[in-house]
């Protein structure tokens, strides 16, 4: 039989490694910004413009533009190909808006519209506030679906919190990774992407609950075996399932991300990235964690193993 | 065994019944009513409903400009929203909509405008009422006339038509500026109103500094016409009865609703309140196109793969679920048209993100009926567990995904994330089909299957694939 949930401190060192781009982030921006992360506008407020013009036009020249007209934090780069170019800016009028498309067309000819988007600052700090508002309300549907998902096991609150745990432990990864992303590319949290947490959200419950189910029934089946057994055979046992269903999500996923173009981007490599947190966290996060806690072992090094009668008998 | 011919029966009916709501045909009328009774009676469901970002086209939210402590006057926004109407009515797009959103605030969607920052401002713009002579040229309700005040209103309008930016209208002079009498300033209050016999009536006081030069007027031409204008297009043409002091009233063959409008319309050429634009979206139509085209070979690479990671996987199973996804597929089509959903690009990534949910259903049934085989289990009994022991993990799955799904769908009715709602609705409504898919019609066609070939199938391990 395989260890695994034995070497969970290896586990726990990988888990720590991929949370800690993501804290130290954090940290870097709180101190820089006041701000936990880089927020899109879609929370902020403010201008998204992309333009598609007859030849290429560098992103540079055509901030510059902006920068003349006095929006000095303008952000210009490429999207798709180097003759369409997206601009975010601060909050504009239509008279503003008119001068600087006069300016563009005189520099660099005329240009089809792609998109355009202008958010005031009180609808950006509306959906933040709604933003929060979701979040706590699925952390308490989710913890209260927990709750009655494992109410017939002997521990039913040790096997919530680890649920929980790896679902923190889910999103967490999706912050390191748009962090990474946002220094490399410049990414920042919409509202797509906390779209794509919540989904991950979901997903990562319901590949918990796969595993801790067949824990439940094994735990009947295999009577007086020790838990980490237990645990291992059933981690075996839904093994394959897990990763089929990871191949299937991740098929249509990485269809979506290469050919569904750039508007989905940041959305679709985010569910992926927090799909397959998903699954590990689920193996080696939530499931060494039950394990590790009803050993004693969690808090102190003692180790007293449980045997699977104890777990029953309460039940 | 019977049983399952009826339940095969029951799904091909309803695989037919839906391919064919699904497929861009001509549809009898008792079935765009009966099935799809949505506020559109003139949606025509042979077509999917898109979104804007995928047939381009600007969305504008509109605030009402006015500290946020005063309450707004009573009605302000629903008369608001009919003048809006009239003007967006008047850009010539396909289907533009204005709806009201909470107390204050109003979208506005225009699929297909060319020029949206000009439009945006037609909407917004005071528009001026005046009372026009019309020196006894025969003029009708909505046709466009110059006048002495607006004398290129007829050039300006003619320049909009050809460039596509108004839709065409009914000009029968465009050579004459007709002579304004006076502009609607002089109108103190406009109510609809009913008379003693409870017909529709339009009812005017005017200001006490103008009643005297409206007097002389209305009493040196009593007999004459005098036309109601609102931005150069005509909205009545009253006769004048009586000399007009300080009140009158207009009558005609009114309904209430045509009262009331032109009453709302008579009161406010201008706006009742100032509206302010806090949220604009437009996406060209070129980017919808290319979105559209997109996220269609997403989807079929997306589906391909799949299905063949289904087949080389689970053999004769994956085989017949994929048959059952195929009528997911549909079935999902065919709800959109009848719910009726609006198709966005998170819409449709929720919509082929579903199809690897309906695949993982299957999975879980087929897996644990590979394991129960090789525990040595009858076929039968193997494919009956396989399906009741992955029932609760498919069950407790959808359900936790449904459950972000409704939050999500709770943050896409704010404006600003109103891109979160089509992903939330579809993937809700593909969570709720493949239930019914990847459990009861993968079943029913197992067991059918079973009672045929099953017991050919017992030697061969190989279609079975454990």
């Amino acid at each position: 039989m395989y260890r695994l949930v034995e070497r969970r401190r290896l586990w726990f060192l990988i888990s720590l490694l991929g949370i800690l781009p993501g804290i130290l982030f954090i940290l870097w921006n709180l101190s820089l910004t006041g701000g936990l992360l880089p927020l899109s506008i879609d929370y902020t407020g403010g201008t998204q413009w992309e333009m598609r013009f007859e030849q290429p036009v560098a992103p540079t020249e055509l901030g510059g533009v902006f920068v003349e007209a006095g929006f000095t934090d303008t952000k210009a780069f490429h999207v798709d190909d180097d003759r369409t170019v997206q601009v975010k800016f601060k909050n504009i009028d239509m008279a503003q808006k008119e001068v600087i498309e006069q300016a563009i067309v005189d520099r660099f000819g005329a240009f089809d519209e792609r998109l355009y988007r202008s958010i005031g600052p009180a609808i950006g700090a509306e959906v933040s506030q709604a933003a929060l508002l979701a979040v706590i309300a699925a952390s308490v549907l989710i913890l209260a679906y927990i709750a009655l998902a494992f109410r017939e096991v002997s521990h039913p609150f040790r096997y919530g919190v680890a649920a929980i745990a790896a679902l923190v432990h889910d999103v967490l990864i999706t912050v390191s990774f748009l962090s990474i992303m946002n220094l490399v590319a410049g990414w920042e949290l919409d509202a797509l992407f906390l779209t794509a947490t919540l989904t991950v959200i979901g997903f990562s419950v319901n590949d918990t609950i796969v595993i801790f189910d067949r824990i439940r029934e094994n735990l009947r089946r295999h009577r007086g075996e020790p838990l980490a057994t237990v645990a291992n055979r059933s981690i075996i046992e839904t093994a394959q399932r897990s990763i089929a269903t990871q191949v299937t999500a991740l098929l249509v996923l990485a269809a979506i991300l290469f050919f569904g173009g750039s508007t989905l981007r940041i959305f679709m490599a985010t569910l992926i990235v927090g799909l397959i947190s998903g699954t590990y966290s689920s193996i080696f996060t939530a499931t060494p964690l039950v394990v590790a806690w009803e050993e004693g072992s969690l808090f102190s090094r003692a180790r007293k193993p449980v045997r699977a009668r104890e777990q029953t008998a309460a039940a | 065994m019977r049983n399952q011919y009826i339940y095969v029966a029951i799904i091909l009916c309803l695989f037919a019944g839906s391919l064919f709501v699904a497929l861009p045909l001509d549809h009898p009328a008792w079935l765009e009513e009966g099935l799809a009774p949505g506020v559109d009676t003139q949606r025509d469901i042979r077509d999917l409903t898109l979104g804007l970002d995928l047939k381009g086209g600007t969305q504008v939210l509109l605030e009402a400009e006015i500290s946020e402590d005063q309450p707004l006057p009573e009605d302000a926004l629903n008369s608001a929203k009919i003048i809006v109407e009239q003007r967006v009515n008047g850009l010539g797009l396909a289907e533009p909509t204005v709806q009201l959103q909470g107390e204050r605030r109003m979208i506005v969607e225009l699929p297909g405008v060319k020029n949206p920052d000009q439009a945006i401002e037609t909407i917004r713009s005071t528009g001026q009422l005046e009372f026009v002579d019309l020196g006894g040229f025969p003029v009708r309700p909505d046709d466009f006339i110059n006048t002495t005040n607006r004398p290129n209103a007829v050039a300006d309008l003619q320049e909009s038509i050809a460039a596509g930016e108004a839709a065409p209208q009914s000009i029968p002079y465009p050579e004459e500026a007709f002579e304004t009498i006076m502009t609607g300033d002089i109108l103190q209050a406009v109510v609809a109103t009913q008379d003693e016999f409870t017909f529709w009536q339009i009812q005017f006081d005017l200001k006490s500094e103008s009643s005297g030069d409206f007097f002389t007027y209305t009493r040196d031409n009593i007999g004459e016409v005098l036309a109601i204008i609102l931005d150069g297009r005509v909205l009545s043409t009253p006769v004048i009865n009586a000399a007009i002091n300080d009140n009158g009233v207009i009558t005609g063959d009114f309904s209430q609703e045509e009262a009331e409008s032109l009453a709302i319309q008579m009161r406010y050429g201008a706006l009742p309140v100032p509206l302010e634009v806090v949220d604009v979206r437009t996406i060209g139509a070129s980017l919808g196109q290319d979105s559209i085209d997109r996220s269609l070979q997403a989807g079929i690479v997306g589906g391909a793969l799949v299905l063949l990671f289904m087949v080389l996987l689970y053999r004769l199973p994956g085989i017949l679920a994929t048959v059952a996804l195929a009528i997911y597929v549909t079935l999902n089509l065919a709800m959109y048209k009848l719910l009726p959903v609006t198709l966005t690009l998170p819409g449709i990534a929720g919509f082929i993100l579903s199809i690897g949910m309906a695949v993982d259903a299957n999975i879980l049934i087929f897996e644990r009926m590979k394991e129960e085989l090789r525990s040595g289990r009858s076929l039968r009994l193997a494919v009956e567990t396989g399906f009741s022991r992955a029932w609760p993990a498919i069950r407790d799955g959808n359900l936790s995904t449904l459950i972000s799904c409704a939050v999500l769908y709770w943050f896409g009715n704010n404006f600003g994330a109103s891109v979160v709602k089509g992903f939330a609705i579809t993937l809700s409504v593909g969570v709720l089909l493949s239930m019914f898919t990847a459990v009861f019609v993968t079943r029913t066609f197992m067991r059918s299957f079973l009672s045929q070939q099953g017991e050919k199938l017992l030697g061969s391990r190989g279609l079975l694939g454990y």
